[in-house]
């Protein structure tokens, strides 16, 4: 049958038995996948697909250019603030705005927390059930548990036998009364889980006290952002002002008391990363250190843009204190720099994507983009057009477009950016990376896989809650020393912009690297486009063939059960997928259970 | 005396989405037009899911308002009570948020801080396929009225709101400025310049039929608890 070699190094065999998962689960937005599976339960093709489609880049048109933040994050729940900054530095670029120093602080803050934020609500309550059975910690002796948490966190206070006892009723109590809630559609019975009960029950306890703690990260953002729970956000700097000696009221400028709270955020932030989070991650991975599937192009072809500029205004590389640069082509000794103006590096492609683009074999730039939809199955898929059996991933099979950096697929996200950071010798990281691998006895390598994408994000959320330290102090500081300003309004008005103006906002979301370009006209938006970090990772192939990083993700990984795709959701989860922004929002009826069909 | 109890008034949708838009917006006007006390707080829930699971926890009573499909006349409102509000926002999604705020209730009540009482006031929707556009007068019609039955609800438990003697100004209320309803569709780019609708499978289900009885199939709905087990 077909072989396929791609120009990005993987052998694509569609012989084997079709199996489609649809929808993914646990995961923003609706995304679909098929894959091929060989006599040995090894997937040979893997074919991802976005099936939602969001107008959102067209509705800005004609639109405010200092509005498009409050727009771009109601896209979807889970990075509401990265939209939101992306855009204004876009404006800003376009204008040529400076913002002052403490804007700068306050922003980064607020980036910070979101990445935490997402990082911990990601692992424990989208991506843990993949590794962790919570059924089968009923079966965990609290006794054996309390050890073992004694022994991976000594400082945690949660750790008595009672306690683990305490969650294991409440928990069994919860799944007697028949509603599985957040565990249906598990597979509990799957051999792909490793861990032992009472580790079971360790990182199940773990996802209670997450979610429980959760909350207390968004309070950085809702403090400086004002609104509760979609924070406020100005072209210019940030809207809140600061009276360091203020009174404390609704509404009232930050003061003193309001730092104070959340000085209090963050060091409780580190506490818990550290005493749970970090330990559960080397826990775990210690039972999985063998199951090194999923790497996919992260050891070839990584992407980051970089964010977190250390002094204010200066965007370049030197200044990012989460790193920019691209690898390709597998070589590790060269970290490539990267321009999102130049039109030869950032294009995005449609050759496999329902849009019409006037010739296919080309790519578009951003600031050229176009989003017109066409939605055309071509000539050899299966099915009907509502109801599609098989898709054909020689025609056009997904509202996600290809981007490409110079013509390579790239993948994006915590591991990305640890990878580029790694190789570019960014001294925290290494000495973080070093850590974790020393302690689970794994060569550099090992980095390349699920699991290291899943370690990768633990250790940017701790590397996060210490820098938001460092930008409050920061704060402190400059507010001390007498500047306590916080927007500059200098150019904001629009009839001071000449005619015709575009811009490049750019940050690091918590999945990965984020792109908008806007063109402004007789000052009104023209031209708006997001590339954003699951349009990367989640790219259909290109015109040369070339698969994308979840496709590549899935390529060789053995899986246990065809029918039980515990290994397809692990290796899609590892990327936070949020195909509510690289597709298009969209209703959807039925039941929200993953169906897996053997073609 | 007595504590008070808390009181979360929520609304949660996609403004970006039509009629998606009902729950933010009632939210929002509530807030403009009535002044609460302090254990009383009303909250934008926007599509957050897991994330207002801490909210929710720290409610004894929650009244969320909503769009919420259940076949009846585009623009009728729906109210549930109780136990069987989750398995409402489960019946059928028509958005990204319901999956996940049913399940932010399955996770409150897994921490056993499930509200101890629970009031959905659903408004079914006219029009989800217009990206970008805002509610559509049947729907904007149902705000007041929503916003009435959840000062009933509220003051059969003895919570009292009040009318502000002068709504507040848009700046001041739970509400972004830049999304103001007159804004957000005033600025409104045209039908040739941006595309509106969706994906036509999701557009045109060829096999969906209306219900016959909605009542039998919706008691049908609630006594089936192997939904649950799926």
């Amino acid at each position: 049958m077909a072989i396929i070699n791609t120009p990005n190094g993987f052998t694509l065999d569609t012989s084997g038995q079709r199996y489609v998962v649809d929808p993914i689960t646990r995961i923003e937005g609706h995304m679909r996948i098929e894959t091929n599976i060989d006599s040995d339960n090894i997937i040979r093709n893997a074919v991802s697909t976005g099936t939602m489609w969001r107008g959102l880049e067209v509705i800005l048109k004609g639109r405010d250019p200092r509005d498009a933040w409050a727009f771009v994050q109601r896209i979807c729940g889970v990075c509401t603030g990265t939209h939101a900054l992306t855009s204004v530095r876009a404006v800003e670029d376009a204008v040529g705005i400076d913002i002052p120093e403490n804007a700068n602080s306050i922003r980064n803050i607020m980036q910070l927390s979101l990445q935490i934020h997402d990082h911990l609500v990601h692992f424990y309550h989208l991506h843990a059930l993949d590794w962790v059975n919570p059924i089968n910690a009923m079966k965990a002796d609290p006794k054996a548990t309390s050890a073992l948490q004694q022994k991976i966190s000594p400082h945690h206070p949660m750790s008595s036998p009672g306690y683990f006892r305490d969650v294991q009723t409440r928990v069994r109590k919860f799944l007697e009364s028949g509603q599985l809630g957040p565990f249906k559609n598990g597979y509990w019975t799957n051999p792909a889980y490793k861990l032992p009960p009472e580790a079971d029950l360790m990182a199940l306890t773990h996802y209670l006290e997450a979610l429980d703690f959760q909350k207390e990260i968004m309070t950085t953002r809702t403090i400086f952002g004002g609104k509760d729970t979609h924070p406020n956000w100005l072209v210019g700097g940030v809207p809140c002002a600061i009276n360091i000696d203020g009174d404390l009221a609704a509404g009232a400028p930050i003061n003193m008391e309001r730092l104070n709270y959340v000085q209090g955020v963050v060091d409780r932030t580190i506490t818990f990363i550290d005493n749970v989070y970090i330990p559960d991650i080397l826990a775990i991975g210690s039972f999985y250190k063998t199951w090194l599937y999923g790497g996919g192009i992260s050891g070839k072809s990584v992407l980051a843009y970089g964010d977190i500029p250390d002094k204010a205004n200066d965007y370049s590389a030197s200044n990012l204190m989460m790193p920019q640069g691209a690898i390709i082509n597998g070589d590790l000794t060269k970290v490539h720099p990267i321009d999102l103006r130049d039109p030869e590096e950032i294009q995005e492609f449609a050759p496999h994507s329902w849009y019409k683009y006037e010739d296919d074999s080309k790519g578009l730039h951003p600031w050229d983009g176009t989003t017109v939809p066409n939605y055309d199955l071509g000539p050899n898929f299966k099915g009907t057009k509502t109801n599609i059996i098989n898709l054909d991933e020689n025609a056009r099979y997904s509202w996600v477009k290809a981007p490409r950096w110079k013509g390579h697929a790239m993948e994006v996200g915590p591991l990305a950016r640890y990878v580029v950071g790694y190789v570019q010798g960014h001294e925290e990281w290494t000495e973080q990376i070093k850590f974790v691998l020393k302690t689970l006895d794994l060569p550099v390598e090992a980095l390349f896989s699920t699991l290291g994408r899943t370690a990768a994000r633990a250790m940017e959320a701790q590397w996060a809650a210490h820098k938001q330290k460092y930008f409050l102090e920061k704060l402190i500081r400059t507010i001390k020393n007498g500047d306590s300003s916080t927007a500059n309004m200098e150019k904001v008005d629009p009839k001071t912009w000449p005619s015709e103006i575009k811009g490049v906002g750019f940050s690091e979301a918590p999945r990965g690297a984020l792109g908008h370009w806007i063109k402004i006209k007789n000052t009104r938006i023209d031209n708006y486009q997001c590339v954003v970090p699951s349009t990367w990772n989640a790219s259909p192939r290109d015109n040369e063939g070339n698969i994308g990083a979840f496709e590549a993700s899935l390529m060789n990984t053995k899986v246990e059960r065809p029918e039980e795709p515990v290994e397809i959701l692990r290796n899609i989860h590892s990327f936070d997928p949020c195909m509510a922004c690289s597709t298009h929002v969209m209703s959807e009826e039925g039941e929200e259970i993953v169906s897996v069909k053997v073609r | 005396m007595t504590t008070q109890p808390r009181v979360l008034v929520l609304g949660i949708g996609n403004l970006l989405w039509a009629d998606e838009g009902f729950g933010v917006r009632t939210v929002e006007e509530f807030h403009r037009l009535y002044e609460v006390p302090e254990n009383v707080r009303l909250l934008d829930g926007g599509t957050q899911g897991v994330y207002l699971v801490q909210d929710v926890r720290e409610a004894d009573i929650l009244v969320v308002f909503d769009a919420v499909d259940y076949h009846l006349t585009p623009g009728a409102m729906k109210l549930i009570e109780g136990e069987d509000v989750p398995k409402f926002l489960g019946v059928k999604k028509i958005s990204l948020h319901q999956t996940g705020f049913q399940e932010v209730l399955a996770m409150a009540e897994m921490m056993g801080d499930a509200p101890e009482h629970l009031y959905l006031i659903g408004v079914q929707p006219v029009e989800l396929d217009d990206f970008g556009g805002g509610l559509r007068p049947e729907i904007k019609a149902q705000i007041v009225p929503a916003i009435t039955e959840a000062i009933k609800y509220l003051k059969n438990l003895g919570i009292v709101v009040t009318k502000r003697s002068e709504p507040l100004r848009r700046e001041d209320t739970i509400g972004c400025n830049i999304m103001s309803s007159a804004l957000y569709e005033s600025e409104r780019p045209d039908e040739a310049l941006a595309c509106r609708i969706g994906d036509e499978r999701l557009l045109r289900d060829e096999n969906w039929q209306p219900p016959q009885d909605i009542d039998k199939e919706i008691d049908g709905l609630l006594s089936d608890t192997s939904l649950e087990k799926k």
